[in-house]
């Protein structure tokens, strides 16, 4: 599990190079590059920082990726969690940032 | 790039290493009373550093109405078999509920029934929105004007002259410098150490493991270094977790209600016990007698369920409900199947880390710890961590209101210079990598981990000294091209150094107490003669193994003093050296 950033959307403005807790992601040209993909812990605080929605997140084929995409949009209090499969086909998950887990 | 690194040298009162869970209470409580400049150094960014990154499922330790403190002592101690502090569980306990008051003031989200009480989830345990826990920390800890934070910077190493710590060094990971840090105290927050055994998924998603990886045992290590007493490192944590994504299990189990059911079908939830050692046992056992994989069954609950648990997860462990969605099927569909972790030392869920007394004061004078760095009080959990943030920063208070003298030295330069010598090293066809993977492995093969279902024997632990002791010249010519590099390698030096500590805790425990998490073949029987602390200090480059008898009355809690040169006067009971 990683993440990927897009380049033609990075803007380069380091927000989640401040934020990974591994220090896995530097700035090169302008643009947020994962330095070593197979460190990454799979927190997502980089996709939850990021104002353009540059990155996105995997699984490895060794636990059960099968190459969808799991993104992030922010709407108020509202979080959109967004899993595209390669077909394109979309699922999106909708938490309420202000209500609590009910489990 | 040179590898002469430039010096920045900074002066505080109070250092913090280590900005997660309890540096930051540590820093927020400081910063209440206002006295005392206080710096935080971290290795990332405290916004989203240590194990609150991707936020937390539920507080797991609440003092819920109708319970007292002294119930949850009473819990902590029967699930570790009676080998736990009381006098530091009950202080936790009796901050537990300040604690969580003063996140929900600060934002923390926590689900009320219609009266305006907290809804329980079990006993000790309140439903919340933890997502963004952290940032709300973060927040709480920068409060104070007399708090500043550096960020990205690495601490490697503790000054200490005559038993008395008096600053660290570490350096910038993206840039040429080092740090010299002169304080009157030092909090040690640095977390537990994971990536010490191979981990559940050794390949591509290696990281994908419960503790953060990046907690890599530096204040263990540092505290080992500095000749403090460290405590029960044999005790080690073994998570009960979601196959493949290593996603927790409680909320599934406790939200859901979901049992332990083996691959014939059969519950085996309670035939092991239910101690939190048992429960990893029972599915080990499970497996190794032929009846696995294990499951939680799940395949009775409903859409809205199944729905409920997908947020739940989004807000800790994103990566589950991807599997579950990316797969096609969800836990209504198919039950969960459960494995256990690598081995951890983690002084939040097991009683592993700094022996202190119950200000938090280390043997070393001085240096306090807090949350899982500090031992003696398993099941402490986010609150708890949080509450020995702020019994730490009290006993800091109070220590520094007698002992305010700030002392400096040059011993500073030999740290800078092996970093230097990292940066400078030609290197040879051993790579960072290469030694991580020999030190997991050595670990997991003679150390009992996964691969030998948890179990050891002294002639392996005999081996697995002899292998790591080897690894350290090779640690030694490693090459650094950066201070990225430089940081990998500290991260395998502090793991090394913790578990050439911990070889010593699980051969010294001639019992076993614990199924898996000290599962010691060559004494599988539990012995009362071992109803006493396993403790440690390095002395002269040699692990000397001191037994302590069991601090048991919570009213009396252990306070250690110090002579006049800062060795230390007293450090608990009676101590029985072997």
């Amino acid at each position: 599990m990683s993440i990927r950033i897009n380049t033609s959307s990075c803007i380069g403005c380091k927000r989640c190079a401040e934020v990974c807790p591994g220090n896995l992601i530097k700035i090169v040209n302008k643009k947020a590059v994962i330095k070593r993909e197979k460190d990454c812990w799979g927190c997502t605080s980089c996709l939850k920082e990021c104002k353009t929605g540059a990155i996105e997140f995997f699984l490895g084929a060794d636990i059960g990726g099968k190459g969808s995409i799991l993104s992030v949009e922010e709407q108020g209090d509202l979080r959109h969690w967004i899993v595209t499969a390669t077909d394109g086909t979309k699922k999106t998950i909708t938490v309420n940032t202000k209500e609590s887990n009910k489990y | 790039m040179g590898n002469t690194l430039q010096i920045e040298k900074k002066e505080t009162d109070v250092l913090i290493i280590g900005g997660g869970t309890a540096g930051c209470y540590g820093a927020y409580t400081l910063g209440l009373s206002d006295k005392l400049d206080v710096l935080i150094v971290e290795k990332a960014n405290i916004k989203r550093s240590g194990c609150l990154a991707a936020g937390v499922n539920a507080i797991n330790a609440y003092i819920t109405d109708g319970r007292v403190p002294q119930d949850y002592v009473d819990y902590c101690k029967k699930d570790a078999k009676g080998i736990v502090r009381e006098d530091l569980l009950l202080s936790i306990s009796e901050n537990l509920n300040e604690v969580t008051h003063r996140l929900e003031e600060n934002g923390l989200v926590i689900l009320k029934d219609e009266n305006g009480k907290y809804v329980t989830r079990g006993n000790r345990n309140i439903k919340i929105n933890g997502e963004n826990i952290k940032p709300i920390l973060a927040k709480m800890a920068q409060e104070s004007k007399r708090v500043s934070v550096i960020n990205h910077v690495n601490i490697t190493d503790l000054l200490v002259k005559n038993n008395r710590v008096y600053g660290a060094v570490g350096f910038d990971v993206n840039d040429n410098k080092a740090y010299v840090i002169f304080a009157k105290a030092v909090l040690m927050a640095t977390g537990g150490a994971a990536g010490l055994y191979r981990p559940n998924n050794p390949g591509f998603s290696r990281h994908k493991m419960w503790y953060p990886p990046f907690n890599t045992g530096a204040g263990y290590a540092m505290g080992i270094n500095a000749g403090a007493e460290m405590t029960t490192l044999e005790m080690r944590f073994i998570a009960l977790r979601c196959k493949d994504t290593i996603a927790p299990t409680g909320t599934i189990a406790q939200g859901v209600q979901a049992k332990q059911m083996n691959g014939l079908g059969e519950i085996y939830e309670t035939k092991y016990g239910v101690a939190t050692c048992e429960r990893v046992y029972g599915t080990t056992e499970e497996n190794r007698q032929g009846r696995g994989p294990c499951y939680l069954k799940t395949d009775e609950i409903s859409k809205a369920q199944e729905d409920e648990l997908y947020k739940a997860y989004l807000n800790m462990a994103p990566s589950q409900t991807l599997k579950w969605l990316e797969g096609g099927q969800g836990p209504a569909k198919q039950n969960v199947e459960i494995e256990g972790t690598e081995p951890y030392i983690v002084g939040g869920h097991t009683a592993s880390g700094y022996w202190v007394d119950n200000n938090r004061a280390t043997t070393v004078q001085g240096l306090y710890a807090a949350g899982d760095v500090t031992g003696g009080a398993p099941q402490k959990y986010v609150t708890g961590a949080l509450a020995e943030g702020k019994i730490a920063a009290l006993g800091i208070e109070q220590y520094l209101s007698i002992n305010s003298s700030h002392e400096t030295d040059d011993s500073w330069e030999k740290i800078v210079q092996e970093y230097e010598t990292f940066l400078s090293n030609e290197g040879n066809n051993i790579t960072i990598e290469q030694l991580e993977e020999t030190l997991q492995k050595i670990m997991d093969e003679y150390a009992g981990g996964i691969s030998k279902g948890y179990q050891f024997n002294d002639t392996g632990l005999a081996l697995a000294k002899e292998k790591l002791n080897g690894l350290y010249p090779v640690l030694e010519s490693l090459r650094a091209a950066d201070t990225d590099d430089l940081l990998q390698i500290y991260e395998i030096k502090e793991r090394l150094t913790v578990a050439r500590s911990l070889i010593e805790h699980l051969g010294a425990r001639k019992e076993t107490r614990w199924h898996s998490f000290a599962e010691n073949m060559s004494y599988p029987t539990e012995d009362k003669g071992f109803e006493l602390y396993v403790n440690s200090v390095k002395e002269n480059g040699q692990i000397k193994i001191v037994k302590r008898p069991l601090v048991v009355d919570e009213y009396t809690p252990l306070i250690f003093t110090f002579n006049e040169d800062g060795s230390v006067a007293f450090a608990g009971g009676e101590e029985d050296e072997h």
